[in-house]
This record gives structure tokens, C-alpha cells and sequence, in this order.
């Protein structure tokens, strides 16, 4: 059943090629999105299923045995990661279509959206499914590339200044894992990564160090990590909605997923797990400050982003079993959770016509439906019991209590002032967006009766309580997907697993 | 294989040049400092593999051979780049139909919120107005509308 490897790549590759010869024709590009999605999701699905009964799974591309050729592989890890954000880029497909009829594509080109979208899910699952350092590359390549048309589609003038900071970034996190690249393969003669990881057991550690530095400032960089992440609020926010929803779901955990595969198999002793200790307080702590201090919903939910980032980077760095059982929980939770907050957010703006908190007023009279959208995601972003955030956040706290190191507990208390500031940020957007007397500014019913638009289409209200579903579904089937998650680091933390499918009998 | 000095002073003026380019605000010459460090990056990669005879086997002894896989991989990155490339300076004519200029420019949101700082009003503070006001019609800077 290794056929099915490569699927989740190839699969909305072939749909971006479709939908382009399409461009002229909607309905139909919306059909081939829609069903390339769908099926990636089904093979991901699969391939889940089948790492957990049979192992990792493994095809070397084109038929070139490891480590001449380039290798894809599915471990639980990555088979999670592509079941998780497959799911969400359905549901938003499904939001931006619904937006996209609503609005008359005005500002959202559609001919080139549906193909720039498909291109996107390629480059994430090719970073879920690489075996290769540089086929990584490649991977963060397609996606970044991707999400550079994205942010800025119909080319407005705050798109082109958001984009600017963006691209050129992201630009420079590329040249900086390029650069490892060169480096690492001058070292070891080799960019495999089950081989990489016997080879780099045999360098001078200073050499490995350096290494690895590279390699975490590159993948720092796109995980949005204190003090790497601020250009993250400055661009996320211009983009369309669903844009911002996908980017924010995706982008950043491909980053974290990097960082958690890098750390765990090819620098396992843990060297500088204290730096990532503090770096995981800072990027919580600060991120939250950023966000308490917002008056734009937008850019208050893209620094809860980053500082959620911090609950993951912990876990990577007590680099236990339990850890990193909690990392991939959380990214799992979070995940879903961040992309439905946004996608509530982009209902909010419709509805109250703004983003700007002292613009918007009485949404939870007005649209009660949308209030209850927000509501469930937004108290399980801040970990009330019992939702996944609570259980996410419980197991990496635990998970940090019992590493008992003076740098762990400072992280617990900070972890925990990061959920209470979550509850706050969060608790001021819903008094002042959702309870006081409605703006005078903001559309009302009479707006909506004439015709010309429709507040809250079904088709965009759909998907987000899809999304609001899923997330309550994490919380529903949390225990076994603990036990999933535990044997994933299991994995992780062994090495053996991972090594032993791609070279079954030894690396070479 | 012992690096050559060459390459390795290459690699340090590309980038170097590259480097203080980015630092510019015009998008013009970051796209030139994009190009530099690509290139100096683009040395590097070839400095890891050995050098020697052009990788094609049955032409001389296998141990003269060039390693081809630095050179594939510079390829895919220079198709990388020039793809980047491209989109950037559509993105700096975009800029300048728009502006008349190509500068990067400050974000709004920061700007208000340094000015909330410089006049200590926080966004608690307009909270505390809000729940005296029936109506509350309140912008942050008075007398002008936000956009």
C-alpha cells in the first residue's frame, strides 16, 4: 500500500495544473479543488490508518534506492499532521468558495485562487511527507511561494506593503536553511535524513552545533518564535479572511513540525534544550502581551497565534516522551482551533462591517449563530475544561512538572500565565465585540433585505461550524489520541523506527 | 577536498554585499541583495561536493568525477530564485503604480499604537471611557476617523 505516499502530493498538484487550464471556467475549477481536496484527505486518512497497524510507510521516488534518491515517508507524526491540516483546508476551500459567491470575487481573483490554494496543500504535505532535508526545502518553497500570491491577491495597496515585509522574511529564512544545507551536505556527503542522523552522531559537536543553530533559525523563523515572529501580525491580517485562516492554521505548525522531526532525529542528545526553555517563555509570555494590548480582532488572534507557538516549542524542548506526546497534541488542537477562530473572525467583519474592536458592538444580539462560533473556539483557545486546549495544556504542563528542572517550572507558571492573558484577550473581544449596544456604523438587517449582499451566507457559516465541530471532536476522542500522540514520540524518541524503514538493513 | 580561498572570499562578498542591500528600504535593491545572497549561497553549495571532471560515468575514472548532487541542487535553487525574483519586482511596480515609489513602509496598527504609548492611552483606558458612554462613539485619535 506505499502507493499511497505520495498521493497527498501529487494528488492537489495535478488539481493545481487542472484548475489553471480552468481558469475561465469557475464552476468547474471549484468542483476539481473540492474533489482533489476531499481525496487528499481520504488518502491521508488511510495512510493514518496505516501507520498505526503497520508501521512507517516508505517509497523512494522514481524508483532510486536511499540515499541515491529522494525518499517520502510516512511516520504517525506526519500522518496526524497531514489528517489534521488536510481537514482544515477543506473546510476553508469550502469558506472562501462560499465568501467568493457572496461577494462577487471582487477583491479575490478566483482564476488564480483555486490553483495558488492547491499548490499551497502540495508544499505543506511534501514538508509532512519528506525524507530529505532538501526535498524540506523544496516543500517550504512551494508553500511560501504559495502563500507570497495569497497574502497579495487583487494586489491592494496594504496587501503590497504587508507582502513586502512578508516575502522578504521569509526570503531570508529560506537563504538561511539553503545555507545549512550546503553546509550539512559538506560535512556528511549526504542530506538523507535516516542517514543524516548516523552521520551526525560522528561530527565534532561544535560542528553539530553550529548545525543546528542554522537549522533552528530557519525553521524559527517560519514558526514565528520570540523574537523571530513579528512579522507575523504585521501580515497575516491584510489578507482575505480565508487566507489568513489557512496561513494561520498551516504556515506556522510546518515550521514547528520541522523543528520537532530536526531535533528529535537528527539532534537527539538535547544539547540546547534550555535555550529552547526560554525561548518557548518568551515566545508565550511576550506574544500574549502583544495581544492583550490589540484593538483589531485580526491582529489580537495573530499574536495569540504566536504565543500559543510557545505551548509546542516547550514540549520539543523537554524533549520526554511526554513532551512531545503534549507538542503534537497541542499542534493538532491548535491547529484547528486558530483556523476557526479566524474563520469566525472573517464572519465578524462581514457582519459588523470592521475588524477594529471599538467598531464593532451587539454582535451577540444581532448574530447569535456567530456568537456561539466564536465562543466554543475562543474559551477552548484559552484551555477552559473540557475542551482539547485544557487537555493539551494539562498534558505539556504535566509533562513540564515532572521534569522538575528550575527552567521548566518557570516555564509551567508561565504557561499558565499565558492561558489566564488568552482568557483575557479573548474575554475583551467578546465584551466589547458581542455585548454593548451595536455601532451605528455597522450593517444592519434593512442593508441586508434590499438584496445586495448577504451578511452571513450559509456556505461560509457551514465550514466554521464544521471547524467548530472538529475541534469539540479532538476533545471528544482526546484519550485515544493521547495514546496516538505518546506513541508517536515513542517513535520519535527511539529513532529506530524511522531509520529502520527507510534502510532496513542498516544505513549505509 | 580543501575549500578554495577563492570561493570562500566569493561566498563572503556576495553575501556581504547582499546583506547590507536587504537592509535598504527601497524594494529595488532588496531584490538585488535577494540575488547577491542567492548566488553566494548558490558558491557555497558547489564548495561541498568534490571537484573534478564533469559527472558523466565511462569518461574517465569514477574517483575524478565531479559530485553532480551540489550542482542539481544549486539548479533547483537558482529556478527558485528566479522565480522569487520575478515576483518581486512585479510586486515593486505594483508599488510604484500605487505610490510612486518602491519604499517599504511602516504598518499602520504599529504607528497608532507607538502614538497610543506617546499620549499613555492604552486600550484600557478606552475601555474605562466605553462604560460611561450609552452609545459609545469613541475613536482613538478624536476628531479623526480611522480607516
Amino acid at each position: 500500500m506505499t502507493w499511497l505516499v505520495p498521493l497527498p502530493v501529487v494528488v492537489p498538484l495535478l488539481g493545481a495544473a487542472l484548475t489553471l487550464m480552468m481558469a475561465r471556467r469557475p464552476t468547474a475549477q471549484r468542483t476539481v479543488s473540492l474533489t482533489a481536496l476531499a481525496a487528499t484527505l481520504a488518502v491521508s486518512a488511510m495512510l493514518l490508518a496505516l501507520t498505526v497497524t503497520e508501521g512507517p510507510q516508505v517509497v523512494a521516488v522514481g524508483g532510486w534506492p536511499p540515499p541515491l534518491g529522494i525518499v517520502l515517508i510516512a511516520d504517525k507524526l506526519a500522518a496526524l499532521m497531514l489528517v489534521v491540516s488536510t481537514a482544515v483546508t477543506l473546510c476553508v476551500l469550502v469558506y472562501s468558495i462560499g465568501q467568493g459567491a457572496a461577494d462577487g470575487d471582487t477583491e479575490t481573483p478566483l482564476s488564480v485562487y483555486h490553483p495558488t490554494y492547491l499548490a499551497l496543500t502540495a508544499g505543506v504535505t511534501n514538508a509532512f511527507l519528506s525524507g530529505d532535508l532538501f526535498n524540506l526545502y523544496v516543500g517550504f518553497e512551494v508553500l511560501l511561494v504559495a502563500s507570497y500570491v495569497l497574502l497579495t491577491l487583487g494586489s491592494t495597496e496594504n496587501r503590497i506593503r504587508a507582502g513586502t515585509t512578508y516575502v522578504v522574511v521569509s526570503l531570508l529564512s529560506s537563504v538561511i536553511f539553503l545555507s545549512a544545507l550546503g553546509l550539512v551536505y559538506a560535512a556528511t556527503g549526504t542530506l538523507n535524513m535516516a542517514q543524516l542522523a548516523g552521520r551526525f552522531d560522528a561530527l565534532p559537536d561544535n560542528l553539530r552545533l553550529l548545525l543546528q543553530g542554522m537549522l533552528l533559525l530557519a525553521f524559527g523563523i517560519k514558526a514565528a518564535v520570540f523574537p523571530l515572529g513579528a512579522w507575523l501580525p504585521d501580515s497575516y491580517p491584510t489578507a482575505p479572511a480565508p487566507v489568513t485562516a489557512v496561513f494561520a492554521g498551516l504556515l506556522t505548525k510546518v515550521g514547528v513540525y520541522a523543528v520537532i522531526r530536526t531535533e528529535t532525529l537528527l539532534f537527539p542528545d538535547g544539547r540546547i534544550g534550555d535555550v529552547l526553555l526560554v525561548v518557548s517563555l518568551l515566545t508565550m509570555v511576550v506574544g500574549i502581551l502583544g495581544a492583550v494590548a490589540q484593538s483589531d480582532v485580526k491582529r489580537l488572534l495573530s499574536f495569540t497565534l504566536i504565543s500559543h507557538i510557545g505551548y509546542m516549542l516547550f514540549g520539543v524542548a523537554l524533549a520526554s516522551e511526554a513532551g512531545l506526546s503534549g507538542a503534537i497534541f497541542y499542534i493538532a488542537h491548535h491547529i484547528t482551533i486558530q483556523t476557526t477562530l479566524f474563520l469566525a473572525a472573517g464572519l465578524m467583519e462581514r457582519r459588523g462591517g470592521s475588524t477594529a474592536l471599538d467598531r464593532l458592538g451587539g454582535l451577540g444580539r444581532l448574530a447569535p449563530v456567530l456568537a456561539v462560533l466564536f465562543f466554543i473556539p475562543a474559551l477552548n483557545l484559552a484551555g477552559i475544561p473540557p475542551f482539547s486546549g485544557f487537555l493539551g495544556k494539562l498534558g505539556l504542563l504535566q509533562a513540564g512538572v515532572d521534569d522538575a528542572g528550575p527552567l521548566a517550572w518557570a516555564v509551567v507558571a508561565g504557561g499558565v500565565v499565558t492561558s489566564l492573558l488568552t482568557l483575557y484577550a479573548i474575554g475583551r473581544v467578546w465584551n466589547l465585540a458581542f455585548w454593548r449596544t451595536p455601532h451605528p456604523d455597522m450593517p444592519t438587517a434593512a442593508d441586508e433585505a434590499d438584496g445586495s449582499t448577504v451578511l452571513l451566507p450559509k456556505l461560509m457559516l457551514a465550514p466554521t461550524f464544521a471547524l467548530v465541530a472538529f475541534g469539540i471532536a479532538l476533545t471528544v476522542v482526546a484519550g485515544p489520541l493521547f495514546d496516538l500522540t505518546s506513541e508517536a514520540a515513542g517513535d520519535l524518541l527511539l529513532r529506530t523506527p524511522y531509520i529502520e524503514a527507510v534502510f532496513p538493513d542498516g544505513a549505509p | 577536498m580543501t575549500p578554495n580561498l577563492v570561493y570562500v572570499i566569493v561566498v563572503g562578498v556576495l553575501v556581504g554585499a547582499g546583506v547590507s542591500l536587504l537592509l535598504e528600504r527601497t524594494l529595488t535593491r532588496i531584490i538585488i541583495g535577494v540575488v547577491l545572497i542567492g548566488n553566494g549561497v548558490n558558491v557555497l553549495i558547489l564548495m561541498g561536493g568534490a571537484f573534478g571532471a564533469p559527472p558523466i560515468v565511462g569518461d574517465g575514472p569514477d574517483a575524478d568525477l565531479s559530485d553532480p548532487l551540489p550542482q542539481a541542487m544549486i539548479l533547483t535553487a537558482i529556478v527558485i530564485t528566479l522565480g522569487i525574483t520575478a515576483f518581486l519586482l512585479a510586486m515593486a511596480y505594483r508599488s510604484w503604480q500605487l505610490l510612486g515609489h518602491d519604499e517599504v513602509q511602516d504598518d499602520d496598527e504599529d504607528t497608532r499604537i507607538i502614538g497610543l504609548a506617546d499620549r499613555d492611552e492604552g486600550p484600557r483606558a478606552k475601555e474605562d471611557d466605553a462604560e460611561d458612554l450609552p452609545n459609545p462613539v469613541y475613536s482613538c485619535e478624536p476628531g479623526k476617523e480611522r480607516r
